[in-house]
C-alpha cells in the first residue's frame, strides 16, 4: 500500500461491511486472514471470560480489549520474534501471539508479579505499562540500544490516544526523529480515555499527524481491519529493520467495553454511539469477508468457538490452581542481592505469616 | 559493615597496574571524569547521555573528553528533556546497556521521578528478575555556589524513600572515583548525587586503578570517643572542621560519612553511637522528613538504652532554598555543628 504523508485518510482493505474495494495484495493471503480470524475469536473468548472471572470475585481489576482485537492481532502477526514489544494494557492479543499464555496473563491481572515473567518470544518484552505513555520513552531507549549495537531489530510500542497528550509521548517521538530510531509507535485510538472523548484530547484532526512535528512518518489505518493493521505494522517494522527511521501509526478503533471492570461507561456515553461502533467491529467484518470468499463456513465457525472455549477454560483452570507465591518473593527481587535491612524485614514477614498460621 | 577511609575493596576486577602506580592529584570533578573514562574503557556496555555532555563535556566538565575517546554512539547529547533522559535510560538498561545519565542540576530531576519510582526502581521486582535496570542517574546538587534559583536544593530524601534504588553521595575525590565505579557496576539503579560545592574544593591523590569502593556502607573518617557526628555530601567538610574545633576543647568526635543514604548501613552508625553514646546528625537539606530523621529513628530503635542525650540534628530550614544572596543563612557552619555537639554533651 502507498501511504500518504498527510494522514487524513484511513487506510483500509476490508471495509466495515466485509467488502473490499480491490483484491487484497498477495502478502495478505488466506492463511494470514484465517490465522487473524482465529486469533481474534480466541482473544474475544478470553476477554469475555476474564470479565466474568472479575464479576465473580476471581480476578483483579481488568482492562478489556473488546473491539480492539484487530490491533493486537495485526501487531502480533507482523512483529518479528527478535523485535521487542512494549505494551500498554490492552495488548492481550499481541502478548498471546508472543508466547505469553492466557494463564500467565490471568496471573498478572489476578495480582501476581510472576505474570510478568515471560518466556519464549516475549522474554525481553516489557510488562504492561500502567503509568500512561511512559512505555514510549522506554521504547526509545530500547531502540537506542539496538541502534548503538547495530542490530537489525526494532522496538514496537503501543499506547492509547489519551497517552498522546503526555510529555513522554512527545519527548520519545521527538528523539526517535532526531536519532532515526528503529521504533514503531502504534496509537490505539479507541476514542475514549476513560470518560474523556477523543475531541477533548486534541485539537488536531488526527493523532497520526503529530508525527509531522517530530519529523517522522505517520499515518492512519482502520484499526478494525486486521489486514490493514498487519500491513501497516509490517511496513513500519521492515522500514525500521532497514534503518529507515521510525513510524507513527494511528489505528482507529473503538473501545466497546468499559475502561476497566471498575468503570461504568454508560455514565458518560450513549447507547447509540456504542451501537454504531458495533457495526464497525473487527471480527464480524472479517468473518463476512471470509464467507464471501469461500474461506470459511458455519461448521468451521462452530469448531473454532468450541476449541477457543476449551483453551480458555484450560487456562482458567490452570490460573485458579496457581499457588500463592512465597512471601520471600516480595523481598528477593527488589535488588539483585538482598540488602541487610531487607534480610531483617523478610525474616519478620515470614515469621508474621507463620504465626498467623500460613505457609 | 562500615569501611574506614583507607580500606579498599576489590569490587572492580579491572585492575590496571600501569595506572595504579601513577597517582593523580585531582579534584572531585576530575575524579568523576576519571571514573567515567575508566568505566567506559572497561565495559563496552557503558554509555553516557544527557544534556550538553558530549560535545560540550558537561556544564561542570564531568564528561569532558568522553565523546572524543569513545565516540558519539556511546556519548550522547540528548534533546532537552529530563523525563526522556530517565525513560530511555530505563529502556537501554533493560537491554543490558549500562547508561550513565546526567541531569544537569538536581533542581531539574523531578521530571525524571516517574521513571525512577515507577519503573527503574521496580523493573526487576515486577518481572520477578526477568528484566533489570542497571542505570546510574548522576546529578550535581546542593547549595553554596551562588547559583540561580532551582540550582541549590538538597532533596536526596525524595529518592531515599523509594525501595529498589540506591542513593549514593560522595564527599571526596577518592570516594567519588570509587563509589561511581561501583555504582556503574551495580546491577540495580543508582541515583548518584554529587555535592557540587566541593567539586573543586580539595584535591586528593588517586590511583586510576579501576577499583571501586563498596556501596551500602558508611565510611568512618575519624575515630572518636565522646560523640558521633554523622553526615554526607558537602557537609562532611563542615563536620570534619567541627571535629577539629571540638578536639581543641578536648572533645574527641567520631566522624562518619554515610555515603550510601539508601540502603542505609545502620549497623555502623549504631555501633558508633553505642560506643560514644551521643550523636549529632548534620544534613544540608531541610529538616522535615529528611534522611537525618530516618537515621535518628533507626539509632534510637536499636541503641536507646545507651544514649546519654537526645540525638541532635543540624539541618537547613523548612523553607524553600533562599536565592543566592541569603543562601549562607540556610547553610550550617562548623560552629553551628560545634554548638549542637556541646549542647548534646551538656545533657545528663
Amino acid at each position: 500500500m502507498q501511504y500518504t504523508t498527510l494522514p487524513y485518510q484511513q487506510h483500509c482493505f476490508i471495509n466495515a461491511d466485509g467488502t473490499a474495494e480491490a483484491p487484497l495484495p498477495k502478502h495478505l493471503d488466506a492463511a494470514l486472514l484465517l490465522k487473524s480470524y482465529r486469533t481474534m475469536v480466541m482473544i474475544r473468548t478470553f476477554d469475555q471470560r476474564v470479565v466474568a472471572l472479575q464479576r465473580t470475585g476471581q480476578m483483579g481489576t481488568y482492562a478489556s480489549c473488546l473491539g480492539q482485537e484487530a490491533i493486537g492481532t495485526g501487531i502480533g502477526l507482523a512483529l518479528g520474534k527478535n523485535d521487542l514489544f512494549l505494551p500498554y494494557y490492552r495488548d492481550q492479543a499481541t502478548q498471546y501471539l508472543r508466547d505469553v499464555p492466557f494463564h500467565q496473563q490471568l496471573q498478572y491481572w489476578g495480582g501476581d508479579e510472576w505474570g510478568n515473567h515471560y518466556s519464549g518470544t516475549a522474554v525481553q518484552d516489557f510488562p504492561n505499562s500502567v503509568p500512561i505513555a511512559t512505555q514510549v520513552t522506554h521504547a526509545a531507549g530500547v531502540a537506542s540500544a539496538m541502534k548503538i549495537r547495530g542490530e537489525k531489530r526494532c522496538a514496537l510500542v503501543t499506547c492509547g490516544e489519551g497517552a498522546t497528550s503526555r510529555g513522554d509521548f512527545y519527548e520519545a517521538m521527538n528523539l526517535a526523529g532526531v536519532w532515526q530510531l528503529p521504533m514503531v509507535m502504534v496509537v490505539n485510538n479507541n476514542q475514549w480515555a476513560i470518560s474523556v472523548p477523543r475531541c477533548i484530547q486534541t485539537g488536531a484532526e488526527t493523532f497520526a499527524q503529530k508525527a509531522v512535528a517530530a519529523g517522522i512518518e505517520g499515518f492512519q489505518v482502520d484499526g478494525n481491519d486486521v489486514s490493514a493493521v498487519f500491513d501497516a505494522v509490517r511496513y513500519a517494522v521492515d522500514k525500521a529493520h532497514c534503518s529507515k527511521g521510525p513510524t507513527l501509526i494511528e489505528a482507529v478503533s473503538y473501545r466497546l467495553g468499559d475502561h476497566t471492570t471498575a468503570d461504568d461507561a454508560t455514565r458518560y456515553r450513549s447507547h447509540d454511539e456504542v451501537n454504531a461502533a458495533w457495526q464497525r467491529e473487527p471480527i464480524k467484518r472479517l468473518q463476512t469477508y471470509l464467507h464471501t470468499h469461500q474461506l470459511w463456513d458455519e461448521q468451521q465457525e462452530q469448531a473454532l468457538l468450541e476449541s477457543c472455549k476449551q483453551d480458555v477454560e484450560k487456562a482458567v483452570t490452570e490460573y485458579l490452581a496457581l499457588p500463592e507465591q512465597p512471601v520471600s518473593d516480595l523481598f528477593d527481587y527488589v535488588f539483585e542481592e538482598l540488602p541487610a535491612h531487607l534480610v531483617k524485614q523478610k525474616a519478620s514477614a515470614i515469621n508474621k505469616l507463620a504465626q498467623a498460621g500460613g505457609e | 559493615m562500615g569501611m574506614h577511609e583507607n580500606k579498599i575493596s576489590t569490587v572492580n576486577k579491572n585492575h590496571n597496574p600501569a595506572n595504579a602506580t601513577t597517582p593523580h592529584v585531582v579534584t572531585m570533578i576530575d575524579a568523576i571524569n576519571m571514573a567515567l573514562h575508566r568505566a567506559m574503557e572497561s565495559d563496552p556496555n557503558v554509555v553516557v547521555l544527557g544534556e550538553d555532555v558530549a560535545t560540550n563535556g558537561g556544564v561542570f566538565r564531568a564528561t569532558v573528553g568522553l565523546k572524543e575517546r569513545f565516540g558519539h554512539k556511546r556519548v550522547m547529547d540528548t534533546p532537552l528533556a529530563e523525563t526522556l533522559i530517565a525513560g530511555i535510560s530505563v529502556g537501554m538498561a533493560a537491554q543490558q546497556l549500562r547508561p550513565v545519565a546526567e541531569i544537569q542540576f538536581m533542581g531539574f530531576i523531578y521530571a525524571t521521578m516517574e521513571h525512577i519510582v515507577s519503573h527503574a526502581a521496580r523493573l526487576r521486582n515486577r518481572t520477578r528478575g526477568r528484566l533489570s535496570c542497571p542505570m546510574v542517574l548522576r546529578a550535581p546538587y546542593g547549595g553554596g555556589i551562588h547559583a540561580p534559583e532551582h540550582h541549590s536544593e538538597s532533596t536526596e530524601a525524595l529518592f531515599a524513600h523509594i525501595p529498589g534504588i540506591r542513593v549514593v553521595i560522595p564527599s571526596s575525590p577518592t570516594r567519588a572515583y570509587g563509589l561511581l565505579l561501583s555504582a556503574i557496576e551495580d546491577p540495580d539503579p543508582v541515583i548518584f548525587l554529587e555535592p557540587k560545592r566541593i567539586y573543586r574544593m580539595v584535591k586528593q591523590e588517586i590511583y586510576d586503578d579501576g577499583i571501586g569502593l563498596p556501596l551500602d556502607t558508611c565510611y568512618t573518617l575519624r575515630q572518636g570517643e565522646h560523640i558521633t557526628l554523622i553526615s554526607w555530601g558537602a557537609m562532611v567538610h563542615e563536620t570534619l572542621q567541627a571535629a577539629d574545633l571540638l578536639q581543641e576543647q578536648g572533645i574527641s568526635a567520631e566522624v562518619i560519612d554515610v555515603a550510601t543514604i539508601s540502603p542505609l548501613d545502620i549497623d555502623t552508625l549504631v555501633a558508633s553511637v553505642q560506643k560514644t553514646r551521643r550523636c549529632v546528625i548534620i544534613q544540608e537539606a531541610a529538616k522535615h522528613c529528611g534522611v537525618a530523621a530516618e537515621i535518628c529513628t533507626s539509632i534510637q530503635e536499636q541503641a536507646f538504652a545507651e544514649l546519654k542525650a537526645p540525638i541532635a540534628r543540624v539541618t537547613g530550614f523548612d523553607t524553600p532554598m533562599p536565592y543566592l544572596r541569603r543562601e549562607n543563612i540556610y547553610m550550617n557552619s562548623p560552629q553551628d555543628i560545634v554548638t549542637a555537639a556541646l549542647t548534646t554533651l551538656e545533657a545528663l
